[in-house]
């Protein structure tokens, strides 16, 4: 890591050592707060009996199927209403009228449809993703250099190879764009759906922890969820740089 | 081959354009275009700016169906792209696939034209062999100067072992020594491969070194305006031909075509 990194940390640092000494100087009975030296044995705590890591595996299992689910659907829609104009006139009006109601609006419903468990989290998190998805994938579809539909045509590719030779390795830079910005917000609404109404993972052990009057639990559960969703990105980075390094690079010199 | 079979009129026809009228966003485009393309030949079409050259090849490639008379190919009409038949874009960083390598880009035609993967390889060889990019199979086309982009676009198009090429202003964005070169292969591309090209530039000198004819458009609507037979010797040298009496009297002849039908606008 370089120097200038290590220099972002300082002020994190000291603003934790800050809070923990007022703290103990002060000692206070909160409710809502707790040293960080109490969060972090907590949740020390918490990974060493299971309970954490129960709670991140149910949570992982709603961002990851919710986001499978809804960002095959937003590709397929996305590539389909990209490539035809008339399909896309036909979807129009029921895209734009369902993408703008904030997903977890939709809960109300899908708990009527899916009672509590991972289906009502799979499906909100699904409806994020699927617009996300398929709106940068029609984009991008769009945008694809309309010389190489043509060379297709020419050379008389058949609709599919037009598809997985030509458009989906020319929009997949921008697609995997849109798959990291769909997977950002599927962890975010997963633990949104759990702290809200759905009975498991960690949105819902947090909340659990605020009722008990533990903010010591609450706060290590909350810094989990800060380190699973850093490391979440920071995969997502990765695999990013790892795929597309080259055709990013040959993207930008175009 | 001498110059004068070449130009044997008695030869088959390969491209046939019967009173070819063409409207695109509700105006006349081409109107009325009569033309018969040789097999064997290199028919270059020459023809002030937006006169209607592009739209002209792309009938020749079934990009565009005639709104009136017909394209024959091989005496059939032509309605869709066929195999057999390559174009050659001017802007060939547009059409190369970035993300494949000239091997890649070669490979493409030969897919679409469900070559037997076993097949491919030797293929995929010879043609790269054939403009000169033998050693530079591995490169991307960003790796690439103009000049090979565009050996790179005529290899994928030789791949498809066409019948006809239709080249739009091919060496019009290159450098004038890449140009002479480039000139000078396609013409001995065409002396191997016996295909017969359609060749658009507006370059008149261009078109009188390669060609076995030259057709002038005449602009609103594109119509043929001139059509001059060129009895050059072939094979043709840049130095030489260029200086040859016949040369600079089709060039005069050209050059007052052009500049009458950019008064007729
Ligand atoms: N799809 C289209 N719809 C409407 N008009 C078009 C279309 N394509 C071309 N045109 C018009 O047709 C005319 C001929 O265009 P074309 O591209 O064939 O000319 P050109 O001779 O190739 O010109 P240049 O030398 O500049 O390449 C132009 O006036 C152009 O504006
Ligand atoms: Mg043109």
């Amino acid at each position: 890591m370089s120097s200038d990194r290590l220099k972002g940390l300082i002020l994190p640092a000291l603003a934790v050592l800050a809070f923990e000494i007022w703290l103990r100087a002060f000692p206070i009975a909160s409710d809502a707060l707790a040293p960080p030296s109490a969060a972090v044995m907590a949740l020390a705590q918490g990974l060493a009996d299971g309970s954490v890591l129960l709670a991140t595996r149910d949570t992982l299992l709603g961002a990851i199927i919710g986001l499978g689910i809804g960002s095959s659907i937003g590709l397929l829609l996305g590539v389909l209403t990209g490539l035809l104009p008339p399909l896309d006139r036909l979807l129009e009006v029921s895209i734009e009228s369902i993408r703008p109601i904030p997903s977890v609006a939709l809960l109300p419903i899908g708990l009527m449809v899916f009672g509590f468990g991972y289906a009502l989290e799979f499906s909100i998190v699904a409806k994020t993703c699927l617009f996300a998805t398929l709106i940068l994938t029609r984009s991008a579809v769009r945008g694809v250099e309309p010389r190489l539909m043509e060379v297709a045509r020419a050379l008389r590719l058949s609709p599919f190879a037009r598809v997985t030779k030509i458009v989906l390795p020319a929009a997949l830079p921008q697609i995997f764009v849109a798959f990291r910005l769909a997977a950002g917000a599927a962890l975010i609404v997963a633990v949104t759906v759990e702290i809200t109404i759905n009975p498991q993972g960690l949105g819902h052990a947090m909340m659990t922890a605020q009722q008990a009057l533990r903010p010591d639990v609450m706060l290590g559960y909350l810094l989990w969820i800060g380190i699973v969703g850093f490391l979440w990105n920071a995969a997502l980075l990765l695999a990013q740089r790892h795929l597309f390094g080259r055709a990013a690079v040959s993207e930008a010199m175009r | 081959m001498t110059d004068s079979a070449m130009n044997s009129a008695g030869r088959q026809s390969l491209y046939e354009f019967r009173d070819v009228g063409l409207t695109l966003g509700g105006k006349l485009i081409l109107n009325g275009i009569e033309i018969t393309v040789r097999k064997g030949e290199i028919l270059c079409i020459v023809g002030a700016s937006g006169c209607g050259k592009t739209t002209l090849l792309r009938l020749a490639g079934g990009l565009y169906r005639p709104s009136q008379g017909s394209v024959l190919f091989d005496g059939a009409p032509m309605t869709m792209p066929r195999q057999d038949v390559a174009i050659i874009f001017q802007d060939y960083g547009r059409a190369l696939l970035p993300w494949r390598t000239a091997t890649g880009n070669v490979a493409l035609a030969l897919e679409a034209a469900k070559v037997p993967a076993a097949e491919r390889k030797g293929r995929i060889e010879a043609s790269l062999a054939k403009v000169g990019l033998a050693d530079h199979a591995d490169k991307y086309p960003t790796e690439m100067s103009g000049g090979m982009q565009q050996r790179l676009q005529i290899a994928r198009c030789l791949a498809q072992e066409p019948q006809a090429l239709l080249m739009d202003e091919p060496f019009g964005a290159l450098d004038a020594m890449t140009r002479q070169s480039l000139q000078d292969e396609t013409l001995a591309l065409h002396a191997d491969s016996g295909a017969t090209i359609i060749f658009v530039t507006h370059d008149l000198e261009e078109a009188i070194y390669l060609g076995d004819r030259v057709i002038g458009l005449l602009p609103h609507p594109g119509r043929v305006g001139i059509e001059i037979d060129v009895h050059l010797p072939r094979p043709r040298s840049q130095l030489a031909t260029r200086e040859e009496p016949e040369f600079l009297r089709l060039r005069r002849e050209l050059f007052d075509f052009i500049e009458k039908s950019e008064g007729h606008r």
